[in-house]
This record gives C-alpha cells, structure tokens and sequence, in this order.
C-alpha cells in the first residue's frame, strides 16, 4: 500500500464524474446537523439493526457463502481488467437483440442523450425504477428542466420524492422516516390519499398502490438502471421487491436503462454467483420477490422501443488507481451501511452523495477525484465490519486508507483537511469530554492488569490477544458482549502531540502489540475504534482521532492488509451482525 | 454518440495500463468451487424443501396428483371468489376444467389491453423451472406462461409447477433457462420493506401468490 503514491505518479489524468457525488459542505459540517436530531438518529438505529440481524440469519444458512463471495469478487475483477471487451461485446448482443446502445462520458452528457430519447417520443411524463445511477446524474432534475414529470415508484423514493427530501440509503432510501412521518408525508402531498389514512405499513403501503396504478397502466415511457448486464448476451439485470419494477420494464412502450458501464458480468452463468449473493446481503432475502431479465426487444411482450445507456461518469478514472478500483465491484447491497458505526450515527444524507455509508466514503471521491471529495474517506472509523459483510470482498479499508494517503499527495493541505474531518467525526461519534474520561478510567483502571497479564492474554474465547473482558463504566456497556483491546497507555492526543519529536517515526511501530509502550499508531487505543454497533455512546468508534488514521505507518503500511492485522481490530464479521 | 464511445474506450484502456495486452478474460481466475449441482436431494425432497421455502415468502402452497390439478385450481378459485380469470393462450384447458366463471385467453395476436388485465381478478399460469433451496418460480415467456404483463397486473397469480420442473439450486437454474427470453424470477407475492424494515406483502404486483405443486 505504501508504494501506492509511486504508481500514481504514473497514472493518466483521466477525467472525473460529476452529479450527486460530493457534499456541498464537508461530512463532519453535514454530519453534525444529522446527530443533532435523536428520532432519525432512531429511526436508522432501529432500521439498520434489524437489517443486520436478519442478514446474518440468511447467510449463515448457505454454508458455501465464503465460495460464493471470493466467486463474486473475482468475476468482478476479470470484468475490472477487461471491461472495454467486454463493453464491445455487450454492445453487439444488445443490439443485436434489438436495442439501442448509448454511450455516455458524464452525467451531462447522458442526461441529454435521456432528455431527448423522451422527447423524441412525444411523452412529458416517465415512470422511474428505483436507480442509483439515475440519482447520481440527477436526471430527475434535468428531466425537469425539459418540461419531463419524472415519478419515482418505488415507495421509499416516492416518499422521498413526496418529501421533497434526500436519499439517505442505498436500498431503503427512506430509512430515516418512520411510519408515523410517512403518514404526514402521504396525506399532506398525496392527493389521492385515503382520508383515513392510518400509520400501518400495510395501509400505507396501499395507499401508493392506489397512487402509482393508474401511472403504470398509463405512461408510455420508463426509465430504470440495472443491477447487472451480461456481456454475452446483451441482457440486463434488475432485482426488486415491489413490481414497480416489472411494471416499468414491461408495460411502457419505451424502456430507457442507464447502466454505468462496471455493472457488466461476463457471461449469463456468472449470475448464478450474484443472484445468491445480493438478496441475502442486501434484504436478508434467500431471493428477493422479482428479478427481471431482459434482452433487447420481444416482439408481443414489453417495450418495444429499448434503449441503453452506457455511462462512464469517473469510473474510467476509477479503474485507472489499481488499490481503488475493487470499489467498482461493488453490487449496491448496502450491507456496509448496516454495519457501519459512522452511518448508524450520521445517517446517509451526512455523505452529500447518493452513495452513503461505507462504500459512499471509498466510490463518492474516486468518481468525483480527491479533491473534490476530501472529506468522505474520513467519514470512517476503519473498523472493518463493511469488509466482512461485503459480499464481493471490498476491502474498503484498505481503499480508505489509500485515499487518505492519495489525498495527502494530491492535495498539500491535508493536516488541516485531515484535523477538521477527524475533530468533528470524534464530536460525531460521541461527546468528546465523555469520552475522553471513560478513557482515562479505562487507561487507570486496566493498567495493573496489564502489568499482570503481559497484555497479551485472551480472555474470551476467540477475543483477540490483549484484551479485556471488562471495562469500567461507560465502556462497560462495550464489554458486556465483547473483549476490548486493552487501552493504550499513552492517549493519542499526547501521542500526536510529541510525534514529532521523535526521530524516525516513520518506523512503523509493531501492530501486534497493542497498546505497547508509548505506542500510539497502534490501533489498539481504545476500546476497539471503530466497531459496529457498539453501545449507542462511549464504546464508540473514532473517538480520540481513530488510532488508525493520521498515523499512516502503524496501521497502514502493514501489509497485513486490514482485516488481516488481527491485533487492532477484533475480527468483526458474524459477531456484529449477531448481535 | 459514437465519439463518447471511442472517448470512453481509450479512457479505459488508459486506465487499464497495467493488465499485460496479451490476458484473456479466461486468465484471470475465478474458483468455482461453491455448489453448483444442487445437494444431492432426490425430486421429493426438493419438492418438500420448495414447499416449505415458497411458504416462507408467505405464498400458499398446495400439492396435488397432475389428476387433480382442476379441482384444486377449481378450490382455490373458489376460496378468492375469482370471478374474471386471465390464462395464456397455450395454456392446457384441463387445467381450468374446475372453474366455472368467465375465461380471458390473452394472445400475443389477439392482446387483452391493461385495463382489461386490471379488471380480471386471477392469472392461472405454469413456469419454466422452479428453485428448492430459495423457494423461486421462474418464468420465461414460455408454455403456459404467456407475456410478462399477464402474470403481474392481476392482484392474484396462481401458479402451477411441474413435478419435473423443481430444481435445487440457482446454478441448475440458470442452466435450464434460455437467457435470452424475457425472465421473471417469482420469489413471493409482492412485497416491500420500506417502512421500518417492516415487511408488508402487497404493492404492485400481485398480492396474492398460490402455487400449485404437482407430483
Ligand atoms: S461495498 Fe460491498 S457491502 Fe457495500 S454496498 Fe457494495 S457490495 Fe454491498
């Protein structure tokens, strides 16, 4: 990873994507709106909860899971290394099969190319399948400009869209309301709205079908992405629950996909891999309830009119850094999200990108470049829960860290960068004077016992070495359910404060001995930095700037890769998602 | 268009400087090594595990002899009060022998238009292959499935699967299946998540899913 800022000098300056990628302001300026506000701080907590409980249930149940991901993650990665074959011949399938195939640079250019296909058919209004893309090129917006109704149909978008409101997850973009808030929403922007509208998910879930049906029976023209396309066959993908969906894909005469161009799998077998692997990471489904498939036209049955557009929009740029571009496997499940400390904190809206979350902090800057996006590879805790649970095996620490190093190189002003994103998301996770003491009570109370122990011993049964099993309140809420590293002696604010008075510091310090002598770039600080779920304030993540940050040598430069490193980061996987 | 696409493909072979020009796709390894030929499980206990698995999306599931499929399509017509049934062009007539109400056969030549789909009250269909281990029906456009929109408007599908039609595994699935047919994997009736991780069955497809399992 080290050498990483060598082979980047060599790179071609490839141009970036543009859209809903980049916060107008920093995360942590963002962040801290969203913390403020306790019931969608609730509401995701009780969301993300859920999800991760039910997805750890599914997964556990396919006893070749570990097969299937390293299956997911190479597939995704012959495609990263052959993408522009694999582009052509998908191109030829397609249009052979009777679609039209479109190529798109950015997000201008392919919204011009959607803004006059439908024209061209005479219709101001779309039906939408709930896409990422879509929002990354914000073509709603742009529809609008060209006089185009654009209704989203999915119910979590509709209700954002009702709202007026931001995305704030990629699957359940409407994770932050809660049924009562959904209710308000329908009867204050819904016309149709049955006037004894009650907050029951089952009624108002009713309440959009009534709404939407006479959309879908009517509109002429659809819009969706695709989750996967199949270069051998020029066929796409799309997995869903509701059949907004298959309504969309089927019933219009016109069909437009937007599909960035990473979202190709080679041959149609290759989906057996990610049909397994998608529903459980993402709904916690053995198969969500409808995936269509669809190749070019078919005379008698769905649109006739069929078009796809190929975008690139930075993901060219993405595939030219060789540490970053696994990010471009990635499916969209979101199990990341549902993992992630810093998102069950923030929530998605804080990333200023439609891609939040864990993924959010490692795509969103690549796409847009660096320096347009300083911020989001901070918004993190490097814990590692994303990686565990990513079904394609993103290593999205690793990403993160070469993006903190990427950052440094391209742009001088990374101390203060770095200062500000690492103050607020300590503020973020949780109230730094608590947390501060809990971890002086902590470094007080566990030094004798480190003394006896050596520091070394395993206290819980596959706990890592050098920890505890329990740590004085608050952090004991940390430990009721786990071991915790044992502190480091030395706080790293006393270590960043005389670092540089120490000769050599770019040697890195063992990161096996946690918590050794003054030995700050040890990921071992406090109580496990950055682990999901943790107990709602102190065991939390970030707290003194996450230990394996600014340090680079210690945490980083091991070539254990971060999952690997065993001794800052108890192994997170299962156990987390258990819980 | 064609100069974005020239632009997009020299972007990528830049960016791709480090993959040596003479790699095939076929040279970048992928372990196939997850189960890809199913379990092991004789046709009746894939039936038995795609019974219990179609049950879990909360679809009802009844098992009956090919002998008896009219009266069991004939029962459970009856228990939805179907007055308006849509069936397939090529679907067998037998298979709704039992039910006495009005009939719509939907053709590719002769279309019912959607506001006739929206106005039936059940869709009778087969599948092409259905999947044991995550409770899947597939259907591909096929026999007795007619045109997508048929199995989707109605808020009711009744779906029948041939004894010899049950697989155990995603990968036999796929293998049995013609990709480039229109495809619509079935996994429960209709459903979403999206208030509180609340499931609720029941959006915009149909709300109700019955399959009927041969043996
Ligand atoms: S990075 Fe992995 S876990 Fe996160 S959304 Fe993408 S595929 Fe899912």
């Amino acid at each position: 990873m080290s050498v990483a800022p060598q082979g980047r000098r060599l790179l071609p300056v490839l141009p970036h994507g543009s859209g809903h990628l980049a916060p107008p302001q920093p995360f942590p300026q963002r962040a801290r709106a969203a913390v403020a506000d306790p019931q969608l701080r609730a509401n995701i907590r009780r969301a993300t909860r859920t999800i991760r409980d039910k997805r750890a249930a599914a997964v556990s149940e396919v006893d070749d899971w570990e097969q299937l991901r390293e299956a997911g993650r190479t597939i995704k990665r012959r495609v990263a290394r052959h993408l522009p074959e694999l582009l052509e011949r998908f191109e030829r399938a397609a249009t052979a099969a009777g679609a039209t195939v479109h190529w798109a640079r950015d997000a201008a250019e392919a919204n011009r190319i959607v803004t006059d296909l439908v024209r061209a058919t005479g219709s101001d209004e779309v039906v939408k399948v709930k896409s990422m893309v879509t929002q990354e090129i914000e073509l709603n917006d742009a529809l609008a400009r060209a006089g185009i109704t654009a209704s989203e149909t999915d119910l979590a978008e509709l209700i954002v869209q009702l709202d007026d409101g931001e995305q704030s997850h990629i699957l359940v973009p409407a994770i932050h309301y809660n049924r009562a808030e959904i209710r308000e929403i329908f009867r204050r922007e819904m016309a149709d709205a049955p006037a004894d509208l009650t907050d029951d998910p089952a009624v108002l879930a009713e309440a959009a079908r009534r709404h939407l049906r006479r959309k879908f029976l009517s509109t002429r023209v659809a819009i969706s992405g695709a989750n996967f396309a199949v270069a051998d066959t020029g066929s796409l993908v799309v997995l869903e629950s509701e059949g907004n969906g298959r309504m969309c894909l089927t019933l219009p005469e016109t069909l437009i996909s937007v599909v960035g161009i990473e979202k190709l799998v080679p041959s149609f077998a290759d989906l057996e891999v990610f049909l397994q692997l998608l529903p459980r990471s993402s709904t916690a489904e053995r198969m969500n309830p409808y995936t269509s498939v669809w190749t070019g036209s078919v005379p008698g049955d769905g649109p006739s009119d069929v078009h796809i557009v190929l975008l690139d929009n930075g993901r060219s740029a993405t595939l030219a850094d060789t540490v970053g571009r696994q990010a471009l496997a990635c499916i969209r499940c979101s199990a990341c999200l549902n993992v992630c400390p810093v998102y069950e904190r923030t929530g998605g809206i804080a990333y200023g990108s439609v891609y939040p979350g864990p993924i959010g902090a490692i795509i969103s800057p690549q796409l847009t470049g660096i320096a347009a996006n300083k911020s989001l590879p901070y918004a993190s805790s490097l814990c590692g829960a994303c990686y565990e649970v990513c079904p394609v095996k993103i290593d999205i620490p690793e990403v993160l860290v070469h993006l903190r190093q990427s950052g440094v190189d391209g742009a001088r002003d990374r101390p203060s960068a770095e200062r500000t994103a690492m103050r607020t998301l300590s503020w973020v996770m949780s109230d730094q004077r608590r947390y501060e003491n809990a971890l002086r009570a902590a470094r007080i109370s566990t030094g004798p016992v480190a003394a006896l122990t050596g520091r070394g011993r395993r206290r819980r049964p596959g706990g890592p070495a050098g920890s505890l099993a329990h740590l004085p309140w608050p952090l004991s809420a940390w430990t009721t359910s786990r071991d915790a590293p044992l502190p480091a002696r030395q706080s790293f604010r006393d270590w960043w404060r005389a670092r540089d008075d120490r000769p050599g510091r770019s040697a890195a310090p063992d990161p096996g001995t946690p918590a050794g002598p003054p030995d700050p770039g040890t990921p071992a600080g406090p109580p496990d930095p950055g682990t999901p779920a943790g107990p709602p304030d102190p065991g939390t993540p970030a707290g003194p700037p996450d230990p394996g940050t600014p340090a680079g040598p210690a945490a980083l430069g091991s070539s254990a890769g971060p999952a690997g490193s065993g001794s800052g980061r108890p192994a997170p996987s299962e156990e987390h998602a258990d819980e | 268009m064609s100069e974005a696409r020239a632009e997009i493909m020299a972007r990528l072979r830049a960016a791709l400087r480090d993959v040596p020009p003479d790699e095939t796709i076929e040279d970048v390894p992928v372990a196939r090594d997850y189960h890809r030929d199913g379990t092991g499980a004789g046709p009746a206990q894939l039936r038995d595990l795609l019974a219990e698995r179609v049950a879990d999306y909360r679809a009802t599931v009844h098992r009956c002899a090919a002998d008896d499929l009219a009266g069991t399509v004939g029962t459970i017509l009856a228990e939805h009060r179907t007055s308006t049934l849509l069936v397939p062009h090529d679907l067998p007539e037998d298979w709704h022998a039992g039910y006495p109400g009005t009939i719509y056969r939907d053709s590719a030549n002769f279309p019912y238009p959607l506001a006739t789909l929206d106005a039936t009250d059940t869709v009778l269909t087969g599948c092409a292959v259905a999947i044991a281990a995550t409770g899947t029906l597939v259907l591909d456009a096929g026999m007795a499935q007619g045109r997508r929109a048929i199995s989707l408007v109605p808020d009711h599908h009744v779906c029948v699967v041939g004894a010899d039609q049950v697989v155990g595994t995603v990968p036999e699935a796929l293998a049995r299946l013609d990709p480039v047919r229109p495809l619509t994997f079935v996994a429960g009736p209709s459903a979403t998540s999206d208030i509180e991780f609340d499931r609720v069955e029941g959006v915009h497809g149909p709300r109700h899913l019955d399959v009927v399992l041969l043996s």
